[in-house]
Parts: structure tokens; C-alpha cells; sequence
């Protein structure tokens, strides 16, 4: 499904990757008014470490390096800090714009699988779907192992101290395993996302289809 | 001074023997002495804090704080929202402000709202709980109540990311907040003056997904606390209490440091000061002991 989309979306938006951000990344519209300062680089607590910090990415939007940015495990860095937002001169919604780039790169099946808070990321949305609330717990159990079962064994052993830590001072009940916090009406809210999902793979749908009349 | 009512919104990991469940806890007894009645929203979810973008587009993430809302207005009308959390506060308060800016997704939201038989109409305020006993209730206020004065201490006030930006405590700057040393000066501590990672980033979720570079993080927050002179940090975030405070032995290990600095919440701090028990304060839930403060509330 999701290559589908991606390939129409190719076809749509030929060569005009910002226009593709513009129309369908969540705050994407900011991206033009970005005038490559830097600050934000300068300021992201886990800059070091992305292949291209913020202020490539939109550089990289620009000159159309659609594979590149979809696919970067860049964004799924971000800590959500808000220290890029308060300080670009700007105001471009920075935060917002790195998640919505994740959400596009998922939706569009581009999204890097490997990258560990892409992972994460996935596994916290499906949790809370479930239940209606986070259950810790699972979270953090089915987290260790998502690299398998030997290296979630390993991971285990060695976040084990911390574990302990929690479960003794009750901020961890092994009791969330079986049960677990739920909310009472789960079927209003399963139907409620549900239509939120519809509108809004409706609406990346009539944009695209807005920008190819266009 | 009459009751203040406010409509309360206490976050996955308030619940009962979920990580903060030792803040709910603290922020009751706290409230109890201020006077502040807290009205749990019935039935409120998860507001997908600020990583479930991988699965939840816009609009789903949304619906989640909008349907919490809702409920508020139903169940509490008339009252503030506040929570306690600065994440579940961070995202209800953008939804708000991402659906008064676009009444297309306001439009969408409630559709979608609808299927659960709810209206969110955008009737009340977005608070954290720090900003309505700053606010609301005032410093001079709060020291009246002061007891056991937290003397002696010094403390490091670690505000950290999102109970300071984007939005931030009113009238407070996002690079040096002072409202946390304030706090502990009105309890009869003493902050600590230029603790130069009071804002920096602990690596918040990604603690769990990237342990080693948000460890690196933490490492620089403690041990600017101990440059500081710091016996204890104090957080008003959930995230930041559990990062700064659980993964000091791993960091231990790694970098050969001997950090064993108790993170406390603002409300333990308070709880003790207004001469409640270590179990109000919720002292056991310390996965390292704050000692100095157990003394106290034996006192
Ligand atoms: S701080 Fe703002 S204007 Fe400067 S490079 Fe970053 S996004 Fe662009
Ligand atoms: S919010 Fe994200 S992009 Fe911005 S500075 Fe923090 S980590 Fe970097």
C-alpha cells in the first residue's frame, strides 16, 4: 500500500520536493521560510550525531534530495527539546516539521526500519492504541527485544539493575504484564482514530490530487 | 483562602505503579496543605507525548488530547485543565493552539471526536501544575506553609525542555528560568546559582531508544549539579526525574564517575517542607535515597 502511494506521490510531484513537503508534512509550509542560519544545528542536543541536522534538511528539500531526506535516520533523533524552536529567528515550528517528515517517511514506507527510535516510535503508538494508555512495562519489555531474542536477552540483563531499582520502589508493577491501566470506553476511542486516520490519509490524498491539477 | 478547582489530567506514567507514580503521589499531599482540589478527568488517554509520531499522523494525535478535553468540559466544566506532567501538558497545549489556528482540523478533529459521542469547543486554559502554584497561587503564599525549612540544602533546579520551551513559565527566560531556584528558596533551601545544564536536554524517550548518546547527555547534567555544589537536583518533569536519576550507575560504569545525586520533584520538596510524612512525599519511591529530606520528615 504505502509503495503505492509513494509512487503516485512520485509522479505528482515531480522534481518539486518542496512543494510534496509543502502539501503533505505536518507544518511542512515553513520550510520555504527557513534562511539556512544555522542556529538550529548549533543549538540541537543531538546534532553531533545526525547525518544532516536541521538545517540540511531543508536545504536538502530544496534541492530536491527527496530519497536522501525521506530515508534519513536524522530526524528520528530528535528529542523533541523545543531549543531549535525558540531560537530560530525565523520561528519555523522545527519540532513539528522533523516529526512530520518522520510520519511522511513512514506513511510513504520510506522510513529507515533499522534506526532504533524509529522502533521505539512505532511501538509507543501501537501501545497506546491498544489500551488507550501506556502500559510501561510492556513497552519496555517488548523494546529490549526488538533486535530479537538473544540481543533482548543481553539488553535485559543489562537494564535488569534498573528494572530492580523501579520494581522495588513500586514505579514498576509486574502486575501491568497480565492487565494493565486500559481506558473503559476503548471502542469510542478505537472508532474515534479510526475516522482520524481516514480523514487524514483523505486529505494527503486531495492535496496530491489539488497539486497535480494545479 | 477558598478551594481552588482546577480539572485534572495525570498522565500514563502518574498511574498506579507506572515510573511517576511517586509524583502523583507528592503532588496530592502538596495540594492538600495549598488548598487545591484536583478533579481527575474520567476516563482521559494517553496524549501520545511527543514520540508516537512514527504511527499517529496529525489528526490522530490530535483527536487524543481533543478527546481528553472534551471530556474535561463535560465532566469538569468551567475549570483550568492542568497537568503534571510536562509532556502531557506540552501536547494538549499545542493541540489547543494547532486547532485554533486551522479550523479545518478543528473541523476534523471534532468528526472524528463524534465517533466517541464527544465536542471539544475550546472552552478552558492549559496548565502546568508549576504554573498555577507560581501563578495562582503566588511565592509568599507558598511560603506561609513552611514548617521544616529545607535548611541547609543546596539543590540544583534542573528545569530541563518542556516545561520550559516552547511555552515556558510566564515571565520566565527559556535560557536561565529562575522560577525552580525561587522555589527552593521559599522552602528555606538554597539553589544553586549558575547551574549552567539547568535547560539542556536529558534525551528525553530516546533514553530508551539511543541509551548512549541521551546518557551522555545526563552525565553533563549531574555533573554540572556537583560543580555547582548541588546535594540533590529537583526536576519539575517526569521524564527528567526518571533519566537524570535511574541510569546513574550505568553512567558510573561507562565513564568511571561515582554520581549517586538524588533527583527529587518539586512537589517532594514542598511535601516535606509543609511537614508531611516521607510517605506523603513519597520518599520510598526514591530509587536513590534522598536522604537529607528523609531526615527532615522524621524530624
Ligand atoms: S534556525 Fe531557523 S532559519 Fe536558521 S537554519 Fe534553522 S530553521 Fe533555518
Ligand atoms: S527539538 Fe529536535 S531538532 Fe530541535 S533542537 Fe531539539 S532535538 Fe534538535
Amino acid at each position: 500500500m504505502s509503495e503505492d502511494i509513494n509512487v503516485a506521490q512520485v509522479e505528482r510531484y515531480r522534481n518539486n520536493f518542496l512543494k510534496e513537503v509543502t502539501d503533505n508534512v505536518e507544518e511542512g509550509e515553513w520550510v520555504r521560510m527557513c534562511m539556512q542560519c544555522g542556529v538550529c544545528s548549533g543549538s540541537c542536543p543531538l546534532g553531533p550525531y545526525w547525518d544532516h541536522p536541521p538545517q540540511e534538511i531543508f536545504m536538502m528539500i530544496r534541492a530536491n534530495k527527496r530519497d536522501e531526506v525521506l530515508s534519513s535516520t536524522s530526524m528520528w533523533m530528535c528529542t523533541s527539546c523545543y531549543n531549535c524552536i525558540v531560537r530560530c529567528p525565523r520561528e519555523l515550528p522545527i519540532t513539528h516539521i522533523m516529526h512530520g517528515l518522520a510520519h511522511y517517511a513512514t506513511r510513504l514506507g520510506l522510513a529507515p526500519k533499522e534506526q532504533p527510535t524509529y522502533k521505539f516510535s512505532q511501538r509507543f503508538w501501537d501501545n497506546l492504541v491498544k489500551k488507550g494508555r501506556i502500559n510501561e512495562l510492556k513497552l519496555g519489555v517488548n523494546l529490549y527485544f526488538m533486535n530479537g531474542f538473544s540481543e533482548g536477552v543481553k539488553t535485559s540483563l543489562k537494564m535488569a539493575p534498573v528494572g530492580l531499582g523501579m520494581l522495588k520502589t513500586k514505579r514498576m508493577s509486574p502486575m501491568e504484564m497480565v492487565g494493565g491501566h486500559s481506558i473503559k470506553d476503548l471502542k469510542g476511542f478505537h472508532a474515534m482514530l479510526k475516522k482520524a486516520e481516514e480523514l487524514e490519509s483523505a486529505r494527503v490524498d486531495a492535496k496530491g490530487g489539488s497539486a497535480k491539477n494545479a | 483562602m477558598a478551594t481552588k478547582e482546577y480539572s485534572f489530567y495525570p498522565g500514563c506514567s502518574s498511574q498506579k505503579g507506572a515510573s511517576s507514580s511517586n509524583y502523583l503521589k507528592s503532588v496530592e499531599s502538596m495540594c492538600d496543605t495549598l488548598d487545591i482540589s484536583l478533579n481527575t478527568i474520567p476516563d482521559w488517554n494517553c496524549c501520545s507525548a511527543s514520540i508516537g509520531y512514527c504511527g499517529g499522523g496529525e489528526l490522530p494525535r490530535l483527536a487524543l488530547s481533543a478527546r481528553n478535553l472534551a471530556l474535561s468540559e463535560k465532566h469538569n466544566p468551567g475549570q483550568d485543565v492542568v497537568a503534571s506532567c510536562a509532556a502531557c501538558w506540552l501536547a494538549t497545549r499545542e493541540t489547543v493552539e494547532r486547532l485554533e489556528d486551522d479550523s479545518g482540523l478543528m473541523a476534523e478533529t471534532n468528526t472524528a471526536l463524534k465517533e466517541a459521542g464527544l465536542e471539544f469547543k475550546n472552552e478552558n486554559k492549559i496548565r502546568h501544575m508549576v504554573e498555577v502554584i507560581i501563578e495562582d497561587v503566588g511565592y509568599e503564599e507558598l511560603g506561609k506553609h513552611v514548617v521544616k525549612p529545607l535548611e541547609d540544602i543546596k539543590i540544583a533546579g534542573y528545569v530541563g525542555c518542556q516545561t520550559n520551551r516552547p511555552f515556558g513559565i510566564e515571565g520566565e527566560s527559556f535560557e536561565n528560568p529562575k522560577y525552580l531556584d525561587k522555589l527552593v528558596e521559599t522552602l528555606g533551601g538554597e539553589p544553586v546559582e549558575d547551574y549552567d545544564k539547568k535547560v539542556s536536554c536529558c534525551g528525553g524517550a530516546l533514553a530508551f531508544s539511543e541509551p548512549e548518546k541521551s546518557q551522555a547527555l545526563i552525565k553533563d547534567i549531574i555533573e554540572s549539579a556537583y560543580d555547582g555544589g548541588a546535594e540533590m537536583i529537583v526536576t519539575p518533569c517526569p521524564v527528567c526525574q526518571m533519566n537524570v536519576e535511574v541510569y546513574q550507575d550505568q553512567i558510573n560504569a561507562k565513564y568511571g564517575t561515582k554520581f549517586k545525586m538524588p533527583v527529587v520533584y518539586y512537589s517532594t520538596l514542598m511535601t516535606v517542607a509543609y511537614g508531611k510524612s516521607a510517605k506523603d512525599a513519597a520518599l520510598e519511591g526514591q530509587v536513590i535515597p534522598a536522604t537529607r529530606l528523609e531526615e527532615i520528615a522524621g524530624k
